[in-house]
């Protein structure tokens, strides 16, 4: 089993360890190939207008929004921004890949001054996660919630997509990783 | 139920610079170009009053940016904003931090406030990016609390060839470090000038504690991608997005050969007619006093 990381940009090698250690397989992904030699796929930490763009501009758009209708996906921060349905604050051109009926807003618990750590509980275990300029779920829909901070989901399920609103490859936590390989 | 939110950790100040690696960084002096940089995929603008190749041409002291440009520049882009405070100058520092900047760089491009001491920037919850031109440069920027790293390179220039110097001094001298034996490490503590555990651990890791962009001089897709095979986690651009004929155009060719940098034939397209780069100047023909990745220490 092969996990690929979209690596246009963002937090690429703190996935890629975080997978490793858990003992999958996992390989950048930047083209087209790549992404075909992926059994699943994490889009990572970083900007969501940068990867937004060259998803585009690499004409790789199409096809990661056919890998999520197939396979397993897990997006965390700007990933979970990109697999939205439905993002407030985002620019008016910027392409979504979609799949997550949700609402969320970019950039929602301010800026980086009010980054911060926090202890969530996710699958019956408490872990430290770092939230770095995050977005906030307005809107779970009709997905299943993994994880919440102060009564807001952070973490949700929808079938094989993942996403959350932290980022545990910055800490190392583990559980949604695991939940998300377990889909494969 | 409420969780505590724990703000300004190492980790989370440390954690930004993980989400901007791989990407461009964009010098930008007004809200438009601050949106000509995000429409073309910079993953943060840099706001500031004059880009270094004209505080270079225009001289005399280059100090913080007024707080209505940074504001405005925050107010017209979603991506993070960053804003110089002068070396030394925590009082520009304690102001950025008001106006809610996201990074605060503590850069020689403006002229230094104190000649002695850089800022202690663990007294801060924004956190910082400061200039290196040697490894030694760098632990002791860490030392200070600084969450980020850039070689210095040249700036205001477009000429590579010091931000190579730098990068090429860092990598090199951390390589050596990890080749040296346990009982030499204390020696190469004092030679570096940095801290015996800091030495330690990046002889142990072979790398830097945290994300190192390269900055100074870069000023075509080929500058950025030359720099990101060498090592960079990203690139600072300054003045050769805005100083050149076409910046929309050119900052969207810098980012796409940053992300595939060890693709010739991306970084080939990416470099096709994009009008004049900024002209530059050699930095040999910089008198030393004009050479500002002297500043700092």
């Amino acid at each position: 089993m092969t996990v690929g990381v979209l690596a246009l940009q963002g937090d690429v090698r703190e996935h890629i360890n975080l997978i490793d250690s858990l003992g999958f397989t996992s390989i950048s992904v930047k083209t087209k190939n790549d992404l075909d030699r992926a059994d699943a796929l994490v889009i990572p930490g970083g900007e969501s207008t940068a990867i937004s763009k060259l998803l585009v501009a690499f004409e790789l758009m199409e096809s990661v929004r056919q890998f999520v209708r197939n396979k397993p996906v897990l997006g965390t921060c700007a990933g979970l921004i990109l697999l939205s349905d439905e993002v407030d604050g985002k620019l008016p051109d910027q392409e979504l890949i979609g799949g997550l009926p949700i609402r969320v807003s970019r950039n929602a618990y301010g800026g980086q001054t009010h980054s911060f750590e926090a202890e969530i509980e996710i699958s019956g275990e408490r872990e430290n996660v770092a939230f770095i300029r995050a977005p906030r779920i307005l809107d779970s829909g009709p997905t299943r919630v993994l994880a919440t901070l102060d009564g807001d989901p952070v973490a949700i399920q929808h079938g094989k997509i993942f996403g959350a609103s932290f980022h545990p490859e910055l800490t190392g936590a583990k559980v949604l990783h695991r939940l998300f390989l377990d889909a494969i | 139920m409420s969780n505590p939110k724990i703000e300004g950790t190492d980790l989370v100040k440390r954690g930004l610079a993980e989400m901007l690696k791989g990407g461009v960084i964009m010098d930008v002096v007004t809200a438009d170009q601050a949106k000509i940089a995000e429409d073309a995929g910079a993953v943060a603008v840099m706001a500031l009053e004059r880009v270094p190749a004209d505080i270079r041409a225009q001289g005399g002291v280059a100090r913080m940016s007024d707080p209505d440009l940074i504001e405005q520049i925050i107010k017209s882009v979603s991506i993070p904003v960053m804003a110089k405070a002068r070396i030394g100058h925590f009082v520009e520092a304690q102001i950025l931090e008001a106006l809610d900047v996201d990074y605060i760089d503590e850069s020689e491009v403006l002229s230094p406030a104190d000649y002695v001491n850089h800022i202690d920037k663990w007294k801060f919850k924004v956190p910082f990016v400061c200039g290196a031109t040697n490894l030694g440069e760098a632990l002791r920027r860490l030392t200070e609390g600084a969450a980020m790293i850039r070689s210095k390179g040249e700036a205001g220039t477009g000429d590579v060839s010091e931000a190579m110097k730098h990068i090429r001094t860092i990598r090199g001298e951390i390589a050596h470090l990890s080749s040296r034996s346990e009982d030499e490490l204390y020696v190469a503590a004092k030679e570096l000038q940095a801290p015996y555990q800091l030495v330690k651990e990046v002889a142990a890791t072979g790398k830097l504690p945290v994300v190192m962009f390269v900055a100074g001089g870069i000023a075509t897709p080929a500058d950025a991608a030359l720099m990101m095979q060498l090592g960079a986690d990203g690139v600072f651009v300054g003045s050769g997005i805005f100083k050149s004929g076409d910046p929309a155009k050119r900052a969207a060719a810098i980012v796409k050969a940053t992300t595939h940098f060890n693709d010739p034939k991306v970084v080939a397209e990416a470099s096709r007619g994009l009008g004049e780069a900024m002209v530059g100047i050699n930095v040999n023909d910089l008198p030393a006093p004009h050479r500002l990745a002297e500043r700092g220490w």
